[in-house]
């Protein structure tokens, strides 16, 4: 067994009075892809930004490579350079170009030369084929682009592991697919992947774990012949239900 | 040679006699405008940074509370200067600043900060918006990838919000060039002080004032003007260059659903460079 990159222990999370997440409890392991599935407002999107301290947990811990990140004297932007994200809606920097994107954060975060950070970004362009518009604006591109782009400027900081938000929900079907694809590639790679995802295909074919979430807690979870072919619980039987047969 | 009769002659004759003199005060007017828009820009943008630095109370009380003290006299600041009329200021500083603190400033320095200080005020809270309605998304995209409150401000959101305020700040240059002229309570002979000098002198208020209203028009539309084109430049090209015309977007519909291979695909992002739809 590879080496648990990420622990989630108790993780819960309270908006006040409303409790979003509920003894949230489970592994990541290196080099692992795990989806999580789950309904709207099951918690999904939550629980990855209090990974990424986008959002403060109300309890419990998130063990990185075995060490607690809420508990304080954390380099909280090194961290998050290792454990990058991406996001549903893009979130690419209006103001750049997609090189420029994706060299920002490596010359700033990582202290990269210009050359070596420019070079790292046009490996990755190239990877999810947006080399060619390297010169064009966020505003210019079509949202399947955006995303790969996304994802580009994720991996040029080099991450350990990546966190995906929904990639493809705010996307027409065309488009998907082009980001699914590139998101099959990199599971093949060998990088530790954390998809919420309604993709429920692509969950089947390329994860080693899938995560059940069910208003706020861990329904059920395991391997995804488990998950999708023997559900024990039957609020799981009753989402997949719904989902695999329309 | 005496003051002709008739009203274009009278104006040809002034603007002979003191259009140095008007070219003078139009520059006076003109450098105290720019620069003491560009000096409220700077102190809007301060303000306006300081008002926007995210800080728990739970995390960092200390901070929180320093905070607190600095929003609020920035705060005391804003009103006060946004609050009162920039003539009563420009006497009140001018003036005040002698009698209470011996301090003599000179006039150019007087309409300098008073012109500024008063544009910081308006600028304050212009930035605060600008920077406020930024996506939240952009910020977190910053985050994401490990970069700092002050590295996504610098790199991110502030080049954002600059060219959603330039109109605002447009506004505000126009508005400096043609209220410089109650900085003339004071002495500062920019071009309304000009105006009145000739007009006195030979008693040709109607001419004189003509002609400082066509030079503040050419001032405040030159420069309305010159912003527009400098906004435009700030978009960028609507177009751009692909980085090397041999590797197109080899991932672009590969999902399967594309039925029609032999059809161009009319409208899509990629049908310009796609060579009808053939590659695939």
């Amino acid at each position: 067994m590879n080496e648990q990159i990420l622990q989630i222990r108790h993780l819960s999370k309270a908006f006040g009075s409303n409790t979003v997440l509920r003894d949230v409890d489970f592994e990541v392991h290196k080099g692992d892809v795990t989806c999580i599935i789950g309904a709207s407002g099951s918690g999904k999107s939550t629980l990855l930004r209090c990974i990424n301290m986008l959002e403060r947990p109300s309890g419990g811990e998130i063990l990185f490579h075995g060490r607690n990140i809420l508990g304080g004297g954390l380099n909280q932007s090194a961290y998050r350079a290792k454990v990058g994200m991406v996001f549903q809606s893009f979130n690419l920097f209006n103001n750049l170009t997609v090189l420029e994107n994706c060299v920002v954060g490596q010359m700033h975060v990582l202290r990269r030369p210009k050359a070596e950070a420019r070079a790292v970004a046009m490996d990755y362009l190239d990877k999810v084929g947006m080399a060619p518009y390297i010169n064009a604006k966020p505003r210019q591109i079509s949202g399947g682009q955006k995303q790969r782009v996304a994802i580009a400027r994720a991996l040029a900081m080099g991450p350990e592991a990546l966190l995906f938000d929904e990639p493809t929900s705010a996307l027409d079907p065309e488009m998907v697919g082009e980001v699914l694809s590139v998101m099959r590639t990199l599971a093949g790679s060998g990088l530790t992947m954390l998809v919420v995802t309604h993709e429920m295909a692509f969950a089947k074919e390329v994860s080693k774990q899938v995560v059940f979430m069910d208003a706020g807690v861990i329904a059920e979870r395991g391997s995804p012949e488990v998950i999708f072919q023997h559900p024990e619980k039957a609020r799981t039987q009753e989402f997949l239900a719904r989902y695999l047969n329309g | 040679m005496s003051l002709p009769a008739d009203f274009m002659g009278r104006i040809f004759y002034i603007l002979q006699k003191y259009g140095v003199s008007f070219l003078r005060g139009a520059g006076n007017t003109l450098l105290i405008a720019l620069v003491s828009t560009l000096v409220g820009c700077i102190i809007g943008f301060a303000v306006g940074i300081v008002q926007t630095i995210p800080s728990e109370r739970k995390d960092q009380p200390v901070r929180w509370a320093l905070l607190c003290v600095a929003r609020f006299l920035l705060n005391v600041y804003v009103e006060v200067f946004r609050g009162t009329p920039m003539m009563v200021q420009a006497m009140f500083i001018y003036y005040g600043a002698s009698m209470l603190f011996g301090i003599n400033m000179s006039m150019w320095q007087a309409a300098l900060l008073i012109v500024s200080i008063n544009t910081g005020a308006y600028m304050a809270e212009t930035v605060r918006g600008g920077i406020l309605s930024i996506d939240l998304g952009q910020t977190e995209g910053a985050k994401a990838i490990g970069m700092t409150h002050v590295q996504t401000m610098l790199f991110v959101i502030l080049p954002q919000a600059l060219r959603n305020i330039m109109p605002q700040i447009g506004n505000n240059l126009i508005i400096n060039i043609k209220d410089t002229c109650v900085l003339s309570v004071i002495g500062v002979v920019e071009l309304f002080y000009t105006t009145k000098g000739v007009a006195g002198a030979y008693y040709t208020y109607f001419e004189a004032f003509t002609v400082a209203m066509v030079i503040y028009f050419i001032l405040t539309f030159g420069c309305s003007r010159l912003l527009r084109w400098w906004e435009s430049r700030m978009d960028g090209p609507d177009s751009y260059e692909l980085y090397d015309l041999a590797t197109t977007d080899t991932l672009a519909h590969t999902t399967g659903m594309y039925s029609y291979p032999s059809k161009p695909k009319a409208g899509t992002q990629n049908s310009d460079i796609r060579d009808g739809g053939a590659v695939i």
